[in-house]
């Protein structure tokens, strides 16, 4: 048979996929033990155990300044700008874009503006806004927005318009007014693109939340890494690192399930039928 | 009773880009005509459904509604079955049937919650029996087969009682066995209700088995210097009743012709 029809088993797959990371684990490892063997005190690649001792005392041990744990003093503290800063995206990509999507005057008053905006470089406007906002919590919050809201907002404009228009036509004839069309019949269809939309904008959103944290913060997780970047502190680094790949990869599979519970219509193409 | 036309089409042209795709358009359709409407590819049919619905506008000429010009944007004087995406995605059989209750009860939400949704769930249990949607109830559109879908979306487009009833290509993604039922489904509603109907549709049997009138659409003036200078337009106006078989004759003749093409 050829290759391009030859399938893995269910088993096998997961094998596979597990295959990668053991591989890296491992050269990863080696190259550690190797480092170490020459020089105990060496920084760059820690192993394995120095790692997971130095996460303890991050998680589970009281900071001796102020008693605090520290790894999820820093989760809290970005979870909670991420959840800020991605909310008020959503909100308004969903105004705002659905204005866009619906409405010609809407559309013609607000596109090429989003189109503009979203080309700043969001990083730019940083100074601007710690120097507007300070550098409390509002600037790292409003740089997520800045970074994520131009691009789902033209998501979800370009979701509206891409609704079948047999639909709103239909909907017209059923007797249904602007409103009702906004509310019934276009935002139901384009809340899973929504949700789509967020999954994607959790990449940028992660990036903007520790460049911020990392130019002006006192707590969070990218505050962490550069902190003790200045101690070349490689064991709290990566598994920081791995723990925030691990947030991001939890969210975006908490999104798809949400998404398959919440619109099941969506999802059920191709399956059944 | 007069028999005052329904629909009245004087001197109507459509053109896209200056380029005409219709012209010359004259009609009167008297109230309960089944007007079955054929024609090549790209010969305006849709095109003309589209205008009968407002959602496109003549270039010129003027199309009336019961003595007065259509409205600018469809309004549910007129409904509508397109081939696809006729039905909501999003809501279950029963919420595709609440829906136009629900634009016209709730101004602002809506939609029903309580005892008004139970009265209206009510209301609907009924249509969903009539056409046989009774176990699917609860069920999305994707979930159910294409003549399923079509049926739900006539019913849906019955709801706010038209004076004519759109119908664009409605069972040509259909199997021919099931198209048939449609077709029984269809007169059957028409009888009921004595609604003016508009049917595109590209099977000619089809045209001549529903229709009591059937209008063909083609290109008749050519211009190998310009292929784009003319439009198509009203060839053949067929009354089909069956008092008056002749045209019945010289419909079977023009299929043997071959006007039709493919």
């Amino acid at each position: 048979m050829r290759l391009i029809n030859r399938k893995p088993s269910r088993r096998t797959a997961v094998f596979l996929g597990v295959l990668p990371f053991i591989f890296v684990a491992i050269l990863y490892m080696v190259a550690s033990d190797i480092r170490l063997s020459q020089n105990p005190s060496d920084r760059l690649l820690p192993s394995m155990s120095t790692m997971l001792e130095s996460m303890r005392q991050m998680a589970a041990v009281p900071d001796k300044r102020n008693g605090e744990l520290l790894l999820w003093k820093d989760t809290l503290a970005s979870l909670y700008r991420l959840a800020m800063g991605l909310g008020l995206s959503t909100v308004l990509a969903l105004v705002i874009g659905l204005v866009m999507g619906i409405l010609p005057y809407g559309r013609a008053a607000l596109a090429p503006f989003t189109s503009a905006f979203s080309l700043i470089p969001p990083i730019t406007v940083l100074p601007i806004l710690f120097i507007l906002l300070g550098l409390g919590e509002a600037a790292k919050v409003g740089l997520i927005v800045v970074g994520t809201a131009p691009v789902m907002i033209r998501t979800l404009a370009q979701a509206s318009l891409d609704i079948p228009r047999e639909l709103v036509i239909k909907a017209e004839t059923l007797g249904a007014s602007s409103w009702q069309i906004a509310t019934r019949v276009i935002m139901p269809n384009v809340l899973p693109v929504l949700i789509s939309a967020l999954r994607i904008g959790l990449i940028p959103a992660w990036i903007f939340l520790v460049s911020a944290e990392a130019i002006a913060s006192t707590e969070g997780l990218g505050y962490r890494i550069f902190l003790v970047r200045r101690y070349m502190a490689m064991d709290i680094i990566l598994p920081y690192v791995a723990w925030i790949t691990l947030l991001a990869f939890i969210m975006d599979r908490l999104l798809l399930s949400l998404s398959k519970l919440a619109f099941r219509w969506k999802h059920i193409e191709g399956d059944s039928l | 009773m007069t028999n005052k036309p329904v629909i009245r089409v004087r001197q109507v042209v459509k053109e896209y880009d200056g380029v005409p795709v219709l012209e010359r358009l004259n009609l009167d359709v008297s109230a309960g005509t089944l007007c079955t409407i054929v024609g090549a590819s790209g010969c305006g049919k849709s095109t003309f459904l589209r205008m009968l619905l407002s959602q496109e506008v003549p270039t010129r000429g003027i199309i009336e509604l019961d003595g007065s010009p259509l409205p600018k944007e469809p309004t549910p004087d007129r409904g509508i079955v397109f081939q696809r995406y006729s039905v909501f995605p999003h809501l279950t059989v029963e919420d595709n049937l609440l829906l136009a209750r629900e634009f016209a009860g709730a101004p602002f939400a809506g939609r029903f919650f309580g005892s008004a949704r139970r009265k209206a769930r009510d209301a609907v249990s009924q249509i969903i029996g009539d056409i046989g949607l009774d176990a699917a109830r609860r069920k999305y559109p994707a979930q159910l087969s294409g003549g399923m879908q079509q049926r739900l979306a006539i019913a849906q487009a019955l709801l706010k009682e038209p004076k004519v009833l759109l119908l664009d290509e409605p069972f040509g993604a259909l199997d021919p066995g099931i198209r048939a039922d449609m077709h029984v489904l269809l007169l059957d509603l028409w009888k009921k209700t004595n609604m003016t109907i508009f049917m595109v549709t590209h099977d000619i049997n089809e045209a001549f088995k529903l229709g009591t009138r059937m209008l063909v659409f083609d290109k008749i003036r050519h211009d190998p210097q310009a292929p784009g200078a003319y439009g198509a337009t009203i060839t053949y106006d067929l009354k089909l009743d069956s008092k008056n078989r002749q045209d019945a004759q010289e419909a079977k003749s023009l299929i043997a012709s071959g006007v039709f093409g493919a």
